[in-house]
């Protein structure tokens, strides 16, 4: 990077609050996504709103790149530098504003770790149920940038459902406000929506106000073991239809319950093909009678055996379990490409049998995993990115399976974002003039092009 | 796998929220060194001794990364590289590494001429007169952090062979006494044989053991480390042992990696992986072997309630964490009090309280300010390194610092004497 924007950037900030050298540039060369990489020009740490705005008023005059970044858990490249870019790292600006436990809000900076927003909350009995399976180390920003699930998304939704309000600083420097604490607001167009899952591409979040709900007063946590996917997936499909809404339905696959065991060592059935986490919370009455129900549907849909956790701490650690499926599936081979694909839920059966008939068509490794009460599945590939020809298998593996999941009316991102790993697949998920309307809208708001260029479309 | 799972529990990462910092970010620069991306620079060298090695990351990382490897992989190539090369720390690392740890009558006597300088009155006349300016930087730095020295080390405290009292015995174990716990803590030693014989087994403790190496290997000198590891292996005739006991968390940890240090040489790979079966934390030997809970009536007036500071190397290194809670849980009259981070580095990290002063300070006084949080009178743990970095730190508050076996072993000794 140029020695006068450098200079430049080290007066906005300071001086010790920007990186260069290789050694400090190397490390943000990638995020969580397998197999990519580019190395940005520096690294600069903002602390508040107007440092950023600075930032972006020094970027826009010379057209270099901005990519933001919270903790680079994103499993998509969003925060995979563009060569020789800036990086915007958040992660400093990480104070909890305010708790209003009147208005059930909490007002945050965006570095904020997402359970440190949960932790928060619980101090005042409340609740923020967003949990991605990274919520010990991603951002809150980063949540907000992409639209993350988590493992109770069935019940309460993903992180879209909780945003009232934001801070942001747009691509010419200006730090609007968008929201507020009421319930209702229908002036003028929702703009916090549009930044929501806007991956960095609209402009940078650096404050947002939450919804937060009360605390839930019982909880139960429910392992059901089956012999075939299958029968896990009908089960969930006929919870669903039965009208039960539990808080999470988990699935793990026999290649990621092994891993998962062999990491965690809590006991997981090794043997079984499928297991279906399940769990209901609430009202304890209610909680009792909807643990009963699924239980029993999930033995009339060809569950082995339920068992429900003895007590708090089992519960906790079956659920902590369930969020290492991905990072520990990378103990059976070192390059995980994993798949984000959602359908609708009664296409779930189908869904799931198709991946395996898939991966067993191209001999591809595959370990399978997901929020299967969202319908949105994690089918993971198990390989070695060193290895041309299974790479190249693996790609048209993944080209089939999302062309059925468009088929299907499903999505090809349920919660990672487009970013850089799914480009290639949203022209087909949209057609003109929708996606042309999507390329107007980052053309408007940023017109010079310099907030995460390439990521989610050209 | 980048997944990132591990930076919440990396110390030096919480401290700076940079990257670099960070196992994965350390990870990527080995790997970068490894695809001839990077050299082996001063910056790098520079990073990996920021790293404390506390292994916080090997328990946090679901793909069951090897960073014990990495990391010691990593210092035996900087220091191969020169890249950090000075005389100053070329000269500490001799005497260190080359003279001190490698040979135990050395180390003896350097430990009987630093308590003839801490018990004379030479200590308070040095500091008084200002003398200590004198000396290198290095070595003023660590004046102040030395151990104490006990009056009798380990050998003079423990016979070769002691057998239970009573009784045929069970198992018949070895007693590693290792080099600082040997000279600085050898009531400890003591202590462990104690508990040792009071379940049933015949304890051989060697006289004059070699130091483990676990210096050597986390300061990149992994020849050495595999000197000392055959020394240590030479000691003893394996088939006769059921277990080879370590009560250090530091030494324990590397202790039973001889296998892999030892996998390339054809005399001593088998005998290793022997060996690597048969190390046992005498925490975790004790839970093993089902140990006697001390009877009610020997309740200990004094320290009415405990709690427990993990060693790195034993928690992450050996992933033993329940086994010394429930010695503690046992103890009749004491009440066993969760530290919060329990698990989170105190700072002292082998040398890293010499190496990098300032981040080590800050890790005790978070530490310090946990223990002090529970308001219990004591805290256990089980690690010479961590010991002495605690206690410093809690000089002046009255709390007691001291190691689950000792307090097991005054409990039996308070049944004996009946005084409960
Ligand atoms: C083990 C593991 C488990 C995971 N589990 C889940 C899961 O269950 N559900 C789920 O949805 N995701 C999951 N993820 C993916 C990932 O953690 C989420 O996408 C998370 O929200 C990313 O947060 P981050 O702080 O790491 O953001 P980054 O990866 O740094 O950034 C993600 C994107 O957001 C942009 N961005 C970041 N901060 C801002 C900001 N303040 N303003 C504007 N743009 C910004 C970046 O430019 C980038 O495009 C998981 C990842 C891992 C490694
Ligand atoms: S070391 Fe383990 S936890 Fe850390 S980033 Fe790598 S795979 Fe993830």
């Amino acid at each position: 990077m140029q020695a006068d924007i450098l200079q430049e950037l080290e007066q906005a900030l300071a001086p010790d609050r920007i990186l260069t050298q290789k050694e400090d540039l190397l490390p943000y060369s990638f995020d969580g996504t397998a197999a990519m990489k580019s190395m940005p020009g520096c690294v600069v740490f903002p602390e508040s709103a107007g440092e950023i705005s600075a930032c972006l008023k020094i970027a826009g005059a010379r057209k270099i790149p901005v990519v933001t970044r919270g903790s680079g858990t994103g499993l998509s490249g969003g925060s995979v530098p563009v060569e020789d870019c800036i990086v915007l790292c958040l992660v400093r600006m990480d104070q909890i504003e305010e708790v209003d436990p009147r208005n059930l809000t909490l007002l945050a900076q965006t570095g904020v770790i997402t359970k440190a927003i949960d932790d928060a909350a619980a101090e005042h009995g409340l609740f923020y149920p967003p949990d991605p399976g990274s919520m010990k180390i991603s951002t809150i920003g980063g949540n907000v940038a992409e639209n993350s699930g988590g493992l109770r998304g069935l019940k309460y939704g993903v992180t879209r459902d909780y945003v009232m309000g934001m801070e942001v600083v747009l691509a010419d420097g200006e730090i609007a406000w968008f929201g507020n604490k009421c319930v209702k607001d229908v002036a003028g167009y929702s703009m916090r929506d549009l930044f929501i899952g806007s991956e960095g591409t609209l402009g940078i979040i650096t404050k947002v106000l939450l919804k937060l709900l009360p605390r839930p007063q019982a909880r139960r946590t429910m392992l059901a073991t089956y012999d075939s996917m299958e029968d896990a997936a009908r089960t969930v499909s006929a919870i669903i239809a039965a009208q039960i809404i539990p808080c999470s339905l988990e699935f793990l696959d026999q290649v990621t319950i092994r891993c998962v065991e062999d990491y965690a060592k809590i006991g997981l059935p090794t043997e079984v093909a499928a297991l279906l986490l399940m769990e209901t919370d609430g009202h304890p009455h209610v909680v009792a009678e909807e643990a009963l129900q699924m239980a029993e549907i999930a033995g009339e849909h060809g569950a082995v055996d339920v068992h429900t956790a003895r007590d708090e701490a089992e519960a906790t650690r079956l659920a902590s379990a369930r969020r290492t499926a991905f990072s520990a599936l990378a103990r059976v081979k070192p390059t995980t490409i994993l798949e984000d694909v959602t359908v609708p839920r009664d296409k779930l059966t189908e869904m799931v049998h198709f991946i395996n008939e898939v991966a067993g068509r191209y001999s591809l490794h595959i370990g399978t995993f997901g929020h299967m009460g969202d319908g949105n599945l994690h089918p993971t590939f198990l390989t070695d990115e060193r290895d041309r020809d299974e790479m190249e298998k693996v790609e048209k593996a993944l080209d089939e399976i999302v062309a059925r999941t468009i088929e299907v009316g499903g999505t090809i991102t349920g919660e990672h974002g487009v970013g850089l790993a799914k480009k290639k697949y949203l022209a087909h998920q949209f057609s003109d003039p929708s996606l042309a309307l999507l390329k107007k809208l980052k053309q408007t708001l940023d017109p010079a092009n310099i907030l995460n260029p390439g990521k989610i479309f050209d | 796998m980048h997944c990132g799972m591990c930076l919440p529990t990396c110390p030096t990462y919480a401290e700076t929220k940079n990257e670099k910092n960070s196992p994965r970010g350390r990870i990527s620069l080995m790997r970068a060194i490894a695809d001839g991306e990077l050299d082996v620079s001063r910056a790098f060298a520079d990073e990996m001794y920021y790293c404390l090695g506390c292994l916080a990351c090997e328990t946090a990382c679901p793909a069951g990364v090897d960073y014990t490897g990495l990391f010691e992989a990593s210092r035996a190539e900087i220091e191969a590289a020169e890249v950090l090369a000075s005389p100053g720390r070329s000269f500490w690392r001799r005497v260190t590494l080359d003279f001190l740890f490698l040979h135990p009558r050395l180390f003896h006597f350097a430990a009987r001429l630093l308590r003839f300088y801490q018990r004379t009155g030479l200590r308070k006349c040095v500091r008084g007169s200002g003398l200590l300016m004198l000396a290198p930087k290095r070595l003023r730095a660590l004046e102040p952090l030395a151990p104490e020295i006990s009056r009798r080390f380990s050998q003079q405290l423990i016979a070769p062979v002691e057998r239970p009292r009573s009784g045929k015995p069970r198992f018949c174990v070895a007693m590693l006494t290792g080099c600082v716990q040997d000279v600085a803590f050898a009531r400890l030693n003591r202590d462990t044989v104690e508990v040792l014989l009071a379940n049933g087994c015949e304890v051989m403790t060697p006289r004059l053991q070699p130091c483990c190496g676990s210096l050597h290997a986390h300061n990149g000198e992994l020849d050495q480390a595999r000197v000392l590891a055959r020394r240590n292996i030479d000691l003893y005739h394996l088939d006769s042992l059921d277990a080879i006991i370590s009560n250090a968390g530091g030494c324990g940890s590397h202790l039973r990696k001889y296998g892999h240090l030892l996998k390339d040489d054809p005399d001593y790979a088998q005998k290793a992986k022997q060996w690597d079966d048969k190390l046992r934390d005498i925490h975790e030997w004790l839970a093993e072997i089902g140990f006697r809970k001390p009877s009610q009536d020997s309740a200990v007036p004094e320290t009415n309630s405990v709690t427990y500071h993990e060693s790195c190397h034993l928690c992450h290194g050996q992933k033993i964490s329940r086994e010394p809670r429930m010695i503690l849980e046992s103890l009749p009259g004491v009440d066993f009090v969760e530290l919060p981070e329990s698990n989170w580095c105190c700072g002292s990290a082998g040398i890293y309280n010499i190496t990098q002063p300032e981040q080590s300070a800050k890790l005790q006084e978070r530490k310090i300010r946990h223990i002090r949080g529970t308001r219990a009178s004591a805290v256990a743990m089980a690690n010479p390194g961590c010991h002495i970095q605690i206690e410093h730190g809690l000089a002046e508050t009255g709390i007691v610092v001291t190691s689950p076996v000792s307090l097991l072993a005054e409990a039996y000794r308070r049944e004996c004497r009946g005084d409960g």
